[in-house]
């Protein structure tokens, strides 16, 4: 709020890291514990450096990003997709109850099936190639910022929309300047546990069936290559594009909103 | 320049279904360039009649007209200015005076020379880049005048605008808005509880009776302008105050309480405020 803050938050982002750091190195540190004492073999938990090293060589010698590109563009169509029409169905949810009586039990009952079950067939339906896993994400995403949209869009304050009305906003003018705009923050949050949310099921649609992905890629080193070490590698890409996701939302949550909240 | 007319002006709402009348043949006019004061005690309409002037209601009977020529929805000769700020806290206080040019389609660089003139008019240009939640309630209540009067409007409505600040910021601010009136030249109709504020703006002062509103009497307020803070001793003043609260006391209602008598109107308000949407089957869910 004060215009010393820049210095402020930069140092407090700078004392924050190192708590963060700390418990990262615990973190590495207590798994090469586990490995040291229960004297696990490679192929059951390989060691955090054999790890490490199998991550940069992978990624160095080029195996890994093709795989990387390939469940990125699934996540990002998907949430694009998925967030989109969650936004308008979200709106039309809080705006008409016609609309939320004739949908929303399916739209339940959609997220109520576990999309494990539900992969295998769309896979079936659309081939194993980009448009399956799109429509997987997509579906995955679509719930939690369907249900953040409506909530948002129901608690707009009715005297902003007066407001609205007073000054002869057309019907598109109040959705966008005062209905969005005031349900953003809650819209936001919906797609952080979305953004998360689309990693899965860009991995589950990838394991119903592809020929590449890092979903593919980890089956492929369990299961031919035997390279339980790139397994692991793997699984660290994936976290980090989840951990990088959340934070992109969290970032244009602070430049959209932070400003004035 | 414009003189507002109501003749015969009755509104009722739905409440639980039976029909609740809150304005009765409500009749007056309003000649252009005065300021008319409404006061009445709670749930007599007063909110209810400006938001037919405004054009955001319609009456059930009788014409609202601005010039001879029927007011309608969100009319663009009427400026509101609403007993809460209504800003948009995401938008800069400049871009929030900006906001009516913006939807109207005036380009980028006028909307925002004509919203910081507006600043500069109301004394709130200092801080065109904050955002409202940085502002104090007087400074929000400033820019919403400002912004009410983004599109030139001739006639300005308030509604119990300065309801939320302290006696004496309440009564620099009504001597401001004075000097705004002086300088726009505009129609202006506010709805107050306090009878000094209403005797010290207004040329006329409209009593309502407790719902149904009806027009219980007008009082003239023939005092000289400019108003200054002596204008509160003067024995006029005091006089005609006295006038206006007798009348009110006369017509005394017998609620529980106030809040208990403006409650169901005002949610039926902030309802109906609300655009109708694309909903055959009513909102009752």
């Amino acid at each position: 709020m004060t215009a010393g803050l820049p210095v402020a938050r930069g140092r407090r982002i700078g004392g924050a890291l190192l708590p963060v750091l700390l418990a990262a190195m615990f973190f590495v540190l207590a798994w090469k514990a586990v490995v040291l004492i229960g004297g696990y073999p490679t192929f059951i938990l390989p060691a955090p450096e054999l790890v490490a090293g199998r991550f940069v060589e992978a990624w160095a010698e080029g195996t890994m990003t093709p795989h990387a590109l390939a469940t990125l563009t699934e996540i990002g169509w998907g949430l694009l997709v998925g967030a989109t029409s969650a936004v308008a169905v979200g709106y039309l949810l809080a705006r008409s109850t016609l609309a939320e009586r004739l949908f929303s039990p399916y739209i339940v009952a959609a997220q109520a099936t576990p999309i494990l079950v539900l992969a295998p067939l769309l896979v079936l339906w659309l081939g194993t190639g980009l448009a399956a896993k799109v429509v997987i994400c997509a579906l995955i995403v679509f719930f939690p910022v369907a249900v953040a949209t409506m909530v948002g869009i129901r608690s707009v304050d009715s005297r902003l929309l007066e407001l609205g009305r007073s000054l002869r906003a057309t019907r598109w003018q109040i959705v966008r300047y005062l209905e969005l705009p005031a349900a953003l923050p809650q819209i936001l949050g919906g797609l952080r546990v979305g953004a998360t949310l689309a990693v899965i099921g860009a991995i589950v649609g990838e394991w119903a069936g592809a020929d590449r992905g890092l979903g593919y890629l980890i089956n492929l080193a369990r299961g031919s290559l035997f390279d339980i070490p790139l397994m692991f590698a793997t699984l660290v890409t994936i976290a980090a594009i989840g951990v990088a996701l959340y934070l992109a939302v969290v970032l244009a949550e602070r430049a959209l909103v932070g400003t004035w909240r | 320049m414009a003189t507002i007319k109501l003749h015969n002006v009755s509104r009722s709402f739905a409440i639980d279904g039976a029909p609740l009348p809150v304005l009765q043949d409500v009749g007056f006019e309003v000649p252009s360039g005065a300021v008319l004061a409404i006061v009445g005690p709670n749930g007599s309409g007063k909110s209810t009649l400006l938001r037919l002037i405004a054009g955001l209601l319609p009456p059930d009977r009788g014409q609202v007209a601005v010039d001879s020529q029927p007011v309608s929805e969100g009319d663009q000769r009427v400026g509101l200015v609403f007993q809460e700020p209504r800003l948009l806290p995401w938008r800069k206080v400049v871009d929030n005076v900006a906001f009516p040019l913006e939807l109207v389609g005036v380009s980028s660089n006028e909307r925002r020379q004509r919203a910081m003139a507006l600043l500069d008019l109301v004394g709130v240009a200092a801080f065109a880049g904050a955002y409202p939640g940085q502002l104090s309630g007087g400074m929000r209540q400033r820019v919403a005048i400002a912004r009410a009067l983004a599109r030139d409007p001739q006639v300005l409505l308030l509604d119990e605008p300065f309801s939320a600040l302290d006696a004496l910021t309440r009564e620099r601010f009504d001597s401001e808005l004075l000097e705004l009136w002086q300088r726009t030249g505009s129609t202006v109709v506010i709805v107050t509880h306090s009878i000094p504020e209403a005797v010290f703006l207004a040329d006329e002062v409209l009593v309502l009776s407790p719902r149904p509103g009806r027009v219980i009497a007008r009082v003239p307020v023939p005092i000289g302008r400019p108003r200054t803070t002596a204008t509160y001793e003067d024995p006029a003043f005091a006089h005609i105050s006295a006038t206006i609260r007798r009348h009110l006391a006369g017509s005394e209602a017998d609620y529980a309480s106030d809040e208990a008598a403006a409650a169901p109107v005002r949610d039926v308000l902030e309802r109906a405020g609300a655009p109708a949407w694309f909903d055959p089957f009513g909102s009752d869910g």
